[in-house]
């Protein structure tokens, strides 16, 4: 329940963190300011920061404790299995977490604490004196292997999702037999329009459809 | 036709078990999987060694005694329907054939392919059952019940308590099991007085025995011979739910 409930949370931040994204196609001045206006949130934003971090922390610690109780109620494996109907996505659950988990680490590390990449100190403020997210967006994305680990860490996120949308509605008992296929197709399909509107960000970069607005 | 079987053989519930393998030759298409068992049996007590250990009893599908995985499969590849309706002619000629038990820690291996699975029992003996006395029947309209829900709870009584669901389940779960056992009861009148205090025990019971967790697969409703829905385990998180609001408010 308490993986559910928190589950949830983080797929509302997914989302609203897409959103803001996105508006990287509207320009630099929109991306800028929305930076901008949730930088002046203050304290504010640390609560949502932190309300975010705890929430993932027990979603990791109540997954990882019931992958280890499930590990134990079955101390000799099948020499042979076959599955009928569970699909990968939902067998690899804690792998893709994982994963996801190494990508978000990286993720900060080098967009919101910003040390990985010393171009980033380079960058001058936007003409409005903002910093330019924008331009931090392009360059970094520009390079095909930060590209590449964001494209697989929003694939295996999107794997994830795949199956943890449903499933939500599942634990929680908001399920029936008329809903369930329905909300299986809805949550597949959510996960997969989230993996393709993150992904259209670095494409959209490499392919220079999305061009810095400053040089360095 | 005849096939190459590799069967679980183990002699007691401590030694090492391991896949032994076997020639089954002559098996006519129509022969059932356990049928099939029984004759490579015959031939193993005709050479003086031991049987294969099988459980089976009433090889028509509603007992839920057989208890086989067959090729990685919890009842083997004819689903739904329990291992004793499957029939050779399923089976490519000449296939090889892998046999083992229903494997999960709350059901400690006997011999070979047995199994004991009273931990399923256990969890029925904790609340899926209505205590007062019932008497006999009663008058068929004094307690009256849509039509709907009469239907659901049959579905749901349908549960041959084989442990399918929790030999298939990737993390051993028998959440659909116990979603059937307390379902049933949750949708009739008859079930009503003890419906908050039978889920909390059931469930406790459940977790007690050592399964797994539900993480929504449904491999197991995808294996169960009585076709019992997943969405029943919806339904017992929803009870559970309620249950425990319940209790916490000391109704
Ligand atoms: S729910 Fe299905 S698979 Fe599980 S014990 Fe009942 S009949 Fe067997
Ligand atoms: S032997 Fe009774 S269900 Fe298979």
């Amino acid at each position: 329940m308490i993986v559910a409930i928190t589950g949830v949370v983080l797929i509302a931040f997914v989302i609203g963190h897409l959103l803001g994204n996105l508006q990287i196609f509207l320009g630099p001045d929109w991306v800028n300011s929305y930076a901008e206006h949730l930088r002046a949130l203050g304290p504010l934003l640390w609560a949502i920061r932190i309300f975010l971090l705890v929430n993932l922390l027990l979603h990791i610690f109540y997954t990882i404790s019931l992958a280890i109780e499930n590990r134990r109620a079955r101390p000799v494996h099948y020499r042979k299995r076959d599955y009928v109907k569970a699909t990968f996505a939902s067998r690899y659950m804690a792998m893709s977490g994982l994963i996801v988990l190494a990508f978000i680490l990286y993720h900060l590390a080098h967009f919101t604490v910003r040390v990985t990449d010393p171009r980033f100190l380079l960058l001058k403020a936007d003409p409005l004196n903002r910093y330019d997210v924008y331009s931090m967006m392009v360059y970094g994305f520009q390079n095909i292997f930060v590209s590449a680990f964001y494209v697989l860490g929003m694939f295996l996120l999107a794997l994830h999702l795949s199956h943890g949308t449903s499933s939500f509605f599942q634990s929680l008992g908001l399920n029936d037999e008329k809903l369930a296929p329905r909300l299986a197709v809805a949550g597949r399909l959510l996960a997969w329009l989230i993996f393709v509107g993150y992904t259209s960000i670095p494409v959209a970069v490499l392919l220079h459809l999305v061009k810095p607005a400053q040089q360095i | 036709m005849r096939f190459k079987l590799k069967v679980w053989r183990q002699k007691d519930p401590k030694a090492k078990g391991k896949l032994v393998e076997y020639e089954a030759i002559g098996v006519s298409p129509n022969t059932s999987f356990l049928e099939m068992l029984d004759v490579v049996n015959e031939g193993l007590v005709a050479r003086g060694e031991e049987p294969i250990a099988f459980d089976s009893d009433c090889r028509e599908g509603i007992c839920g005694t057989c208890s086989l995985t067959i090729n990685g499969e919890a009842h083997g590849p004819d689903h739904p329907g329990a291992a004793c309706e499957v029939y050779m002619r399923r089976f490519k000629d000449g296939a090889t054939i892998v046999v083992e038990p229903f494997r999960a820690k709350p059901f400690p291996l006997i011999k070979d392919l047995v199994v004991d699975r009273s931990a399923l029992d256990r969890i029925v003996q904790a609340g899926g059952f209505v205590a007062a006395r019932a008497g006999s029947a009663p008058e068929a309209n004094s307690t009256l019940i849509p039509k709907h829900r009469a239907d659901r709870a049959m579905e749901a009584a349908a549960c041959i308590g084989c442990g399918a669901c929790a030999a298939a389940c990737p993390n051993a779960s028998a959440m659909l099991f116990t979603a059937a056992k307390v379902s049933h009861l949750a949708f009739l009148p008859q079930g009503q007085p003890e419906r908050t205090s039978r889920v909390l025990k059931m469930v406790t019971a459940m977790d007690a025995e050592g399964f797994g967790n539900c993480t929504n697969t449904y491999e197991c409703e995808a294996v169960c011979p009585a076709e019992i829905s997943a969405s029943l385990i919806a339904k017992l998180n929803r009870e559970y739910v309620i249950a425990s609001l319940r209790r916490n408010a000391g109704e």
